[in-house]
């Protein structure tokens, strides 16, 4: 028999419903509860894992993510630009750069970082200096492309009048393209930052001291002690939305903004 | 209080053996246009006919490659000449406005006088809020332009070429974006600006503001300009066979036969 719209929308409703309820429950049945929160959620190992996990490991991820942002933004300015030159070869090597490292796990990238600069230039760099720039090398590739996107979005005949009121190309690229391009960047770089934050746990591949342990390799070293469990690696993880989160929240907000300001 | 508009010195314009080709598109092949000082021509003619691209090469935004353009007997044109320093004497008015978005309605009218003229904040603002004054929208100064109707955003725009003090002023189809009835808001500025005696020249559908506001109008079609003269002359007896084509489109563009005068 054939239903009316209002129907076949109702029991589609009721379908999603009994479908998450049916999830939960499975869920919440079928676990072992005791042992889970035994092995991932002991009180007393929690509280073994402070300070140290603040004071060491998130301050690390937040040194690792702002390092290799900074070299992030600079690669990414670079790149957008030679993106956009008129000059060809520019070009090429920009979509090159983009597309090899935007196409490479980080991980390798890693890798690389860790094992071919020793064997390449017969010495290691500061350890900061090479979590920078291999973040920063891997970050560059994805914020040129959003800072390109970002100045392209903005409307041909901002320049065009910007020039026309006796602006230079750089005057107006200063004063008018770049600021409008900006709002409309903000959004995806908050998402940059958040997928660097993750990235920052691959640092460990670049070897390390106890002191520079950032949250997965602190979390990782905290399960191999015995009778630990998974417990460390929950406030590792809890550690990292404590950032990621608010960042999130931060991105939708510029979202709000600049829908409201394009209106 | 004197006033911006009356105190700058109004440039005559000379076009020259103009050439403009894309590639191996000719856009404009030859144009000689003289305007004088203080006179209002119109373009007018068919779309691709090159008018937009002949306001965009006196301006610069197109590069020519052969012909001159003199503006207040200044060659724009000459390489060695210093591009940002031409276009500061010529105001241009685009179709889509092109106001800056991020900017209030004052900033858009004073950035260019503080970041290129190096005039004073206060100073700026003052010409600025003269120029608003005129265009009748010094309530909407602390707005921003999103906030403002087409035709408010094109009196605006005209507020902010007229803020730089330029000799000459450039409109490209400055109502074709319009909504009707914001038309004739923005019609009434530049024919008070004209009747101030700025140096004008405009491409434009609109043949009554045309035949009531230009000194001469100018009918271009193919890139080259076809007929000009009085604008009287030229709108009410057109003497070329394509002039009198377009026209009769324009002016009726049901079909139905006008009637013969």
């Amino acid at each position: 028999m054939a239903m009316s719209m209002r129907q076949r929308q109702r029991v589609s409703r009721t379908v999603q419903y009994a479908v998450l309820v049916a999830a939960v429950l499975a869920v919440a049945l079928l676990a072992d509860w005791p042992t889970l929160l035994g092995a991932a959620f002991n009180p007393e190992i929690i509280a073994q894992q402070f300070p140290g996990i603040i004071v060491t490991a998130l301050k690390n991820t937040i040194i690792y993510t702002l390092l290799g942002f900074v070299v992030g933004v600079v690669g990414g300015v670079v790149l957008a630009l030679m993106k956009l030159s008129s000059v060809a070869p520019y070009r090429w090597l920009a979509t090159l750069y983009i597309e090899v490292f935007r196409g490479l796990p980080a991980l390798l990238v890693f890798l690389a970082f860790g094992y071919g600069i020793p064997l390449a230039f017969g010495f290691r760099f500061n350890s900061y200096v090479t979590v920078m720039l291999a973040l920063g090398l891997v970050s560059a590739a994805y914020i040129g492309e959003v800072l390109r996107a970002g100045l392209q979005a903005v409307p041909k005949g901002q320049m065009e009048a910007a020039r026309s009121l006796g602006m230079s190309r750089t005057r107006a690229m200063v004063t008018i393209v770049i600021p409008q391009a900006l709002r409309i960047v903000l959004p995806p770089m908050t998402n940059e930052i958040i997928l660097l934050t993750k990235d920052s746990s691959l640092v460990y591949l670049l070897g390390m001291t106890v002191s520079q342990y950032e949250l997965t390799k602190f979390g990782r070293e905290g399960i191999s002690a015995t009778g630990a469990g998974l417990t460390p690696l929950v406030v590792a993880g809890a550690c990292y939305l404590v950032i990621t989160v608010p960042l999130g929240i931060l991105a939708r907000r510029f979202e709000n903004r600049a829908d409201k300001a394009s209106r | 209080m004197s006033d911006a508009s009356q105190t700058a010195s109004h440039a005559s314009a000379s076009i020259r053996g103009l050439h403009k080709s894309y590639g191996p598109v000719d856009v404009l092949k030859g144009i000689d246009l003289e305007i004088d000082a203080g006179e209002v021509v119109c373009l007018i003619g068919p779309s691709g006919s090159g008018k937009s691209t002949l306001l965009r090469c006196v301006n610069l935004l197109e590069t020519p490659q052969r012909g001159t353009i003199e503006v207040a007997g200044h060659e724009v044109t000459d390489p060695e000449a210093d591009l940002d320093l031409a276009r500061r004497s010529v105001g241009m008015v685009f179709q889509q406005f092109n106001l800056f978005p991020h900017l209030t309605v004052l900033e858009n009218c004073t950035v260019a006088q503080t970041k290129v003229l190096r005039r004073s904040k206060r100073e700026a603002a003052e010409a600025a809020r003269r120029n608003l004054e005129l265009v009748g929208l010094t309530d909407k100064a602390d707005r921003y332009p999103d906030q403002l109707s087409g035709g408010q955003q094109q009196r605006v725009a005209i507020a902010r070429a007229l803020s730089m003090d330029p000799q000459l002023m450039l409109f490209d189809e400055p109502t074709s974006a319009l909504d009707p009835e914001t038309v004739g808001d923005v019609l009434a500025v530049m024919r008070s600006l004209a009747e101030r005696g700025m140096t004008m020249l405009v491409v434009t559908h609109e043949m009554a503001f045309a035949r009531d506001v230009a000194d001469r109008v100018a009918f271009m079609d193919g890139g080259v300009i076809v007929e000009e003269g009085p604008a009287a002359e030229v709108i009410g007896d057109p003497q070329h066979e394509r002039t009198r084509r377009f026209l009769s489109r324009v002016l009726n563009p049901t079909g139905v036969e006008a009637p013969e005068d």
